[in-house]
């Protein structure tokens, strides 16, 4: 207690509360970023809609009215300060959900980001019993006298060791 | 010429459904033993016989084809949509692939060439290659059917022909699609082969492994196809498309990985049949699944299931492709129920500590790569028929999910060769992972000194991560190259290199297969650099400067020029770095005549280092201006190369070993023999 109390007196306390802003600066800071590097970010989270099947920001069609609109929305939301949920709510919104170029984590779409893991965990595990099963079920090798089935041996052995 | 085209495909579609139904027959006779006697073998010898004809007339019906194009007959459908007067030669020729029909019969032809050829080499084995060959017969006619019912390449258009066609896309028209599509297709039709020697051989419960011995050079020469197909999809999307990737993940990208993880896996996992009569009854449903891919894959590009910028033809041939692959896993399904006791594996894991375990986790690793690409490229369809509405499954989700696991298998490919058959000991492991540890570990810390910091974002982690295993993995094999060359050095005085020749003709399968690792390492590092892409977007006038990374662009001028195919206009840009000028670009927009779609042609200084990609996105509609968009994308010339050490390393592989002729010499230095021999063991990691 007297260790805790020691912690936040005095010299110590200013010196965590200069720590604790400057951390909030930087979480502030990271957590607002410069406009045009969430711009970029952004762009390329999501869709051109003109059905060109690309990133918004690599959509390369000239003239493409689609992606010089939505990419002028996405400026303009960022302008007024909306945060990445707010801005990709606004665009799923006015063009449906395919205009997110990855399924959001949330609802049914949860499962295809977690479906690809829990396959490869289960099985890998599936893999390791397997590996286990057989490592068990391995005869161990007989202590062999030298003989006519050495001959065969010796020709498995070569095959195992020459890939 | 139309009519004898389709003529050509009916008489292929008689000799083809002849080759299967009298060689199911016969094979069928000699199985329950009815039949007179050598009757079921003279029937079989029709049957063949008949398989080779279909090649000759599916080559008359493709060279048909062919001859349309290049004589501007405009009566044909085909040819009057997908070429016109003003298409140069070799487009011409590569109109037979740029449609759905013409692709469609260039997937017959290769498959009856494949077929010709295995017919030819009958002798191999039989009764085996009877089997094949009356498989191989049976997916020729579902495609020769098509041919001639469902997508016909010569269907002539209504009325009079019109006198110019409509010309090919636009996209199409770049050197690399005159050889892209008949590489991928090599691949995915060559996995036919394999398919059915595994069919066959378990339809006739065929002792010991030589099918896999028949089909290993078909195997790998199929994969080294398909492995130069995507690749070189990969640099004509570079190269055309103009966004500034190579791979976007688009279905039909995806679709032509998928059979590829799986045909890789079925290389590993069939040493392991091979060496030690293990994972059978994995081999033979990787191979069936390998070909359900590929079908697949051909399903996507044409029915239009998925949306993909790749997708060129679009039909309602999907029915009849589902229809099919139900009918093979059908197939599949009953052949591996009814003969699944003859299956048996010969010996079972020793140690998890060995080869055989790494070939296993390798395999899980490919196919867990495998079922991710596939979850992500059918997500959209599931979604909809859940939820109803579509979601767009695209490179976030993939860079996400699926890059992790691309590490974990390089990481695999790095520890698995070093790695003894049967079981390793920890003082082999020791002896053969520190220094790989210490040089990834270390390639670790020099690059986070260097600036490149995993903390920055996710991009630059896994770069890192790739960069350092991709040290550790390098080390691995020119460890296990030193390993064996040392061996053989002592005892031949030869020099170091001369020893590494020696030991990789020695054992080229081996040697070869370390070479290929080394070519997907060099790939990996390729594919690392995009974390550090940058790119800029800007209106150039005359004199105009942008900036970007070490470069420096003067635009000299913007003009246009014109010729019968297509309108251009075009940037001449000076190139600087620093003060040094090394360079004019001339990145081009083109206007095509007869399609009246446009297309990039975009202007690259490709270094070891970086790429300098430069994009002319049109004029501005305020000044009139050239848009120019730069790319400095690092490293991506490793990819290309990575590839080409693939392709040489493939080439290695199937070169036979020199064994014969180390025996012959025998008797002449034995040394050299016992050199190689123990070359073999120590680079082997022991034996353990």
């Amino acid at each position: 207690m007297s260790l805790l109390r020691r912690t936040f007196d005095g010299e110590l306390a200013r010196i965590w509360g200069q720590i604790a802003l400057a951390c909030l600066l930087l979480i502030v800071t990271v957590g607002a970023g410069d406009t045009s590097a969430r711009f970029n970010d952004l762009g390329h989270r999501m869709m051109c809609t003109c059905g060109c099947n690309q990133i918004l920001l690599e959509c390369n069609h000239v003239g493409c009215t689609v992606s010089t609109q939505m990419r002028g929305e996405l400026q303009a939301s960022l302008d007024r300060g909306d945060n990445n949920n707010l801005v990709l709510q606004g665009f799923v919104q006015k063009y449906g959900p395919t205009v997110l170029a990855a399924p959001p984590q949330s609802g049914f779409d949860l499962v295809a980001w977690i479906t690809p893991g829990i396959i490869f965990v289960l099985a890998t595990l599936a893999t390791a019993l397997l590996a286990r099963r057989w490592r068990h079920s391995a005869v161990a090798p007989e202590a062999m006298a030298e003989g006519p089935h050495m001959d065969d041996l010796r020709e498995r052995i070569r095959k195992e060791t020459e890939i | 010429m139309p009519t004898f085209g389709s003529f050509a495909l009916l008489l292929a579609l008689v000799l083809c459904a002849y080759n299967f139904i009298a060689g199911a027959i016969a094979l069928r006779q000699m199985a329950v033993g009815h039949g007179a006697q050598h009757a079921p073998e003279r029937l079989a010898e029709t049957a063949r016989r008949a398989g080779i004809a279909s090649f000759i007339a599916v080559t008359a019906a493709a060279f048909a084809l062919v001859w349309c194009s290049f004589t501007n007959d405009f009566s044909v459908a085909y040819i009057l949509h997908h070429s016109n007067r003003a298409l140069p030669g070799a487009y011409k020729f590569s109109a037979l692939w740029s449609g759905q029909e013409g692709s469609l019969l260039l997937w017959a032809w290769l498959l009856a060439a494949y077929g010709f050829v295995l017919r030819l080499r009958h002798k191999v084995d039989v009764k085996l290659t009877a089997y094949a060959s009356t498989i191989l017969a049976g997916i020729q006619v579902f495609f020769v059917l098509l041919l001639n019912f469902a997508a016909p390449p010569f269907a002539l258009v209504q009325g009079a022909a019109p006198a110019d066609g409509f010309g090919l896309n636009p996209l199409l028209q770049y050197p690399e699609m005159v050889i892209h599509p008949p590489m991928l297709y090599l691949g995915y039709v060559g996995f036919s082969v394999p398919f059915a020697f595994a069919l066959g051989a378990l339809m006739m419960r065929y002792p010991g492994e030589k099918w896999i011995h028949i089909t290993r050079r078909w195997t790998m020469v199929t994969w080294l196809f398909l492995t130069c197909g995507i690749f070189l999809g990969a640099h004509w999307a570079y190269s055309v498309l103009g966004w500034g990737g190579y791979w976007g993940w688009d279905p039909v990208e995806n679709a032509s990985l998928m059979p590829w993880l799986t045909g890789t896996a079925f290389l590993h996992s069939v040493m392991m049949q091979e060496k030690r009569g293990m994972m059978k009854t994995w081999n033979v449903w990787l191979i069936f699944t390998t070909f359900l891919l590929t079908m697949l894959g051909t399903d996507l590009t044409r029915s239009g299931l998925v949306s993909s910028v790749h997708a060129f033809a679009q039909s309602s041939i999907g029915d009849w492709f589902h229809a099919f692959m139900f009918l093979v896993l059908a197939v599949c399904l009953y052949t591996y129920f009814r003969q699944r006791d003859h299956l048996q594996v010969e010996h079972h894991l020793e140690s998890l500590v060995s080869r055989e375990s790494s070939f296993l986790f390798n395999n899980l690793v490919l196919l867990a790569a495998c079922f991710t690409i596939l979850w992500g490229t059918l997500f959209p369809i599931i979604s909809e028929y859940v939820q109803g509405s579509k979601v767009t499954v695209g490179a976030p989700f993939y860079n996400r999910v699926a890059l992790p696991i691309g590490l974990f298998l390089l990481f695999l490919t790095g520890i698995g060769p070093v790695l003894a058959w049967r079981s390793t000991s920890f003082k082999s492991i020791r002896r053969n992972f520190i220094l790989p540890t210490i040089v990834g570990v270390v390639t670790a810390v020099a690059l986070m000194l260097l600036g490149i910091h995993p903390w920055q974002d996710q991009g630059t982690f896994y770069s890192l991560v790739a960069f350092s295993l991709a040290a550790m993995v390098t080390t691995a094999i020119f460890s296990e190259f030193l390993r064996g060359a040392r061996v053989i050095q002592r005892h031949t005085g030869k020099n170091i290199v001369a020893s590494m020749l020696q030991l990789t003709h020695r054992n080229t399968r081996r040697y070869g297969g370390y070479i290929v690792h080394l070519g997907v390492v060099i790939i990996v590092i390729g594919i690392a650099g995009g974390a550090f892409n940058q790119s800029k977007e800007q209106e150039m006038g005359y004199h105009d400067t942008m900036t970007l990374g070490p470069y420096r662009l003067v635009c000299q001028s913007y003009t246009q020029d014109s010729n019968a195919n297509y309108d251009s206009e075009y940037a001449l840009l000076d190139v600087y770095k620093g003060n040094q000028f090394i360079g004019r670009m001339a990145p081009e927009r083109r206007f095509y005549h007869a399609s009246e779609q446009t297309s990039t042609m975009v202007a690259n200084h490709s270094t070891l280092e970086r790429d300098l990609y430069v994009v002319y996105e049109g004029r501005s509609q305020e000044t009139d201006k050239p848009i120019i968009k730069v790319f400095i994308n690092p490293l991506v010339a490793w990819i290309w190369i990575g590839v080409m050490v693939i392709v040489f390393g493939t080439l290695v592989a199937l070169t036979p070993n020199l064994e014969a002729a180390m025996v012959a010499r025998r008797g002449h230095s034995p040394g050299v023999i016992a050199a190689d021999s123990k070359a073999s063991h120590a680079a082997g990691g022991g034996q353990g």
